[in-house]
């Protein structure tokens, strides 16, 4: 029934704005309010999905594991290994200006997607890992989608109120502060380093939810899930787009560019096969061009940075001027 | 295995990776140094080059020599109109902001790429090239012509960064921008030539990775992480540098597979990158630290 297909590519859609809302919210911590450049977010994701599928399946020959955890342990293991694979990093690179952590950022990604493609102790290869379990997924077909749907939004407010709750409090304040003026924050005797750890840490964590949100949902999860260049530009310009260092601009942005994302892909799947593979380069294309045009036209995105306190307006004009370098 | 197997079979081959990672990472350390931020989209651009020439090779029948200076100018121009386009609006918005656009334009370029040249591996010339045996070392023409270009035009960038005008101009705005523009200099020009000699060069690369091995989309973004180790390794900034850490790094990834599993080749350069941020950020040659 066309009512009931409807719906049912609703709850799709708006499953995976929640699962990229997380990715977005996450990103936001790192760049919105620490401005670290992450353009790995497709490693951290990827390294959530596969904790959580190696912790929570049940046991299989030929990998490591299953070891068949209730899938709450698999989601929180995933944010510890996310949260572990980004502190090494953090580490190294945190002590320079962000365009180091970008590019050694885009270095993890890279090496994640070799380990997860030639590790098949630990993760299947190239068949990936199947029968995930998926939380009140032993319903019916709808009901399953709108209980799962429910799961993602509930952690989704979680992460939410959690986050915010963060930023409005002197933790946020110092991590805007580290963000707009390095020296004076270090003046102040923040632990500049230390602060951007904790934020890139943080990050990584949700990312690396969101990454085991997916697998549960998919039910598995293998190297071809997702394209890692793309989903992670996917998410820059969600959280670009709606707003950095606005966390309901991030879910905003979320909910926009994935929107236009899937009705771009239903359209171009309707062209000629001999058409249809240009078309979806051409949608990248056009993705990477509505980053230029925001990052022009709009830079404070859908919904800007909310100014703090009274002050807030020095805060933004100090900010074009005596940023880093 | 005997000396001179390890030398034909992983020096030789890692010698002419490393002048290929040279030719690019020249470029990163130059808009590293000058314009002070990481380019992001060089991979990509050296993708473009190298598809440049694959379409002159096609549509002119000419051999691919004679379509890389065609293909230098060509993407020397993108360069330049990408810069006018996209980055220099975002001149005076903090450095990681272009940073940003410059991931972006990375997929802009890959996906013109895809479009126009499709995704599937292509070659400049048909047929298997039997490498020449010179006293026991098996060398391919074209790999000596890939180091002698790349000899040739970092040779021929240092003379011009060290003797002519601009050159000068250059390296004052890399040492000191405040004291360069106060002094008179132009910082647009400057700008402009950076981005001729940094897409010239990255055309260079791409098309020399396309003559040794083949093209596809993904070569250029595959180069990426290399390029930039070998900048860092090499200190940022020193031009002599880049070409020691490309060469470095290209012969390291060859080696390698001596020791690590061959799928983990591409993490050679990633080591290098960490571990020169940690012991010795300003590179073997003292460059920059940004």
């Amino acid at each position: 029934m066309e009512f009931l297909g409807l719906v049912n590519y609703a709850l799709f859609t708006a499953i995976f704005i929640g699962i990229y809302a997380l990715l977005a919210l996450g990103l936001n911590i790192q760049w919105g309010f620490a401005g670290l450049f992450n353009a790995g977010i497709a490693g951290f994701f990827a390294v959530g999905a596969y904790t959580s599928a190696i912790l929570s399946t049940p046991p299989d020959d030929g990998r490591i594991g299953g070891f068949d955890l209730h899938f709450v342990l698999g989601w929180i293991g995933a944010m510890l290994a996310a949260a572990l694979v980004a502190w090494p990093i953090g580490k190294i690179c945190l002590r320079f200006r962000s365009d180091y952590l970008a590019i050694a950022s885009i270095g993890v990604a890279e090496i994640i997607r070799l380990v997860i493609k030639s590790e098949a102790a630990l993760t299947n290869g190239a068949r990936g890992i199947s029968g995930i379990s998926r939380p009140m997924g032993d319903i019916g077909y709808m009901e399953s989608q709108i209980a799962y749907l429910v799961i993602v939004l509930a952690v989704l407010i979680a992460a939410y109120v959690l986050v915010e709750r963060q930023f409005n409090a002197p933790w946020g304040r110092m991590m805007r502060a580290i963000r707009d003026n390095e020296g004076a924050a270090e003046a102040m005797g923040k632990d500049v380093e230390f602060r951007r750890l904790e934020a890139f840490i943080f990050g990584a964590a949700l990312m690396g939810l969101g990454g085991a949100l997916f697998a549960h949902f998919n039910r598995s999860i293998t190297p071809e899930a997702i394209d890692p260049m793309v989903a992670t530009f996917l998410v820059w310009i969600m959280l670009i787009l709606g707003g950095s260092g606005n966390n309901r601009g991030a879910i905003l942005g979320a909910a926009v560019v994935w929107i236009i994302w899937s009705v771009s892909e239903i359209a171009t799947d309707r062209l000629p096969p001999e058409y249809a593979i240009q078309a979806k380069y051409i949608r990248l294309f056009l993705i990477g061009l509505m980053l230029q045009l925001v990052l022009r036209f709009r830079p404070e995105g859908l919904l800007p940075e909310p100014l703090r306190g009274d002050r807030g307006e020095d805060r933004r004009t100090s900010k074009s001027g005596a940023d880093r370098e | 295995m005997d000396l001179l197997e390890l030398i034909n079979f992983y020096v030789i081959p890692g010698i002419v990776l490393g002048s290929i990672y040279a030719l690019g990472a020249v470029g990163i350390t130059l808009i590293f140094a000058i314009l002070r931020y990481a380019h992001l989209a060089h991979g990509d651009l050296a993708t473009l080059g190298a598809f440049i020439a694959l379409a002159s090779v096609t549509a002119l029948g000419v051999s691919p020599y004679i379509a890389l200076p065609i293909a230098v100018i060509a993407t020397a121009c993108v360069a330049v109109g990408i810069d006018k386009v996209f980055y220099e609006h975002l001149r005076e918005r903090p450095k990681i902001v272009t940073v940003m656009a410059s991931l972006g334009i990375a997929l802009m370029i890959r996906a013109v790429v895809q479009v126009v040249w499709g995704v599937d591996t292509e070659t400049y010339s048909r047929g298997i090239v039997r490498p020449e045996n010179y006293f026991g070392l098996r060398i391919r023409d074209r790999e000596v012509y890939t180091v002698l270009a790349m000899i040739l035009l970092v040779g021929g960038l240092q003379l011009f960064l060290t003797r002519s005008k601009w050159g000068k101009a250059m390296r004052a705005m890399s040492d000191n921008p405040n004291l360069a523009l106060l002094s008179g200099i132009d910082n647009k020009k400057v700008v402009m030539l950076t981005w001729v000699i940094a897409g010239g060069l990255c055309a260079a690369s791409g098309f020399f990775l396309g003559l040794n091995t083949e093209l596809k989309a993904l070569m250029g973004w595959q180069m990426l992480l290399p390029m930039f180790a070998a900048a860092i390794l090499g200190g940022v900034g020193r031009v002599e540098g880049a070409v020691l850490g490309g060469l470095v790094v290209g012969i390291a990834e060859e080696l390698s597979v001596l020791v690590i599993p061959s799928e983990y080749k591409a993490a050679m350069a990633f080591a290098i990158l960490l571990f020169m941020l940690l012991v010795r950020p300003t590179g073997l040659l003292k460059g920059k630290v940004l």
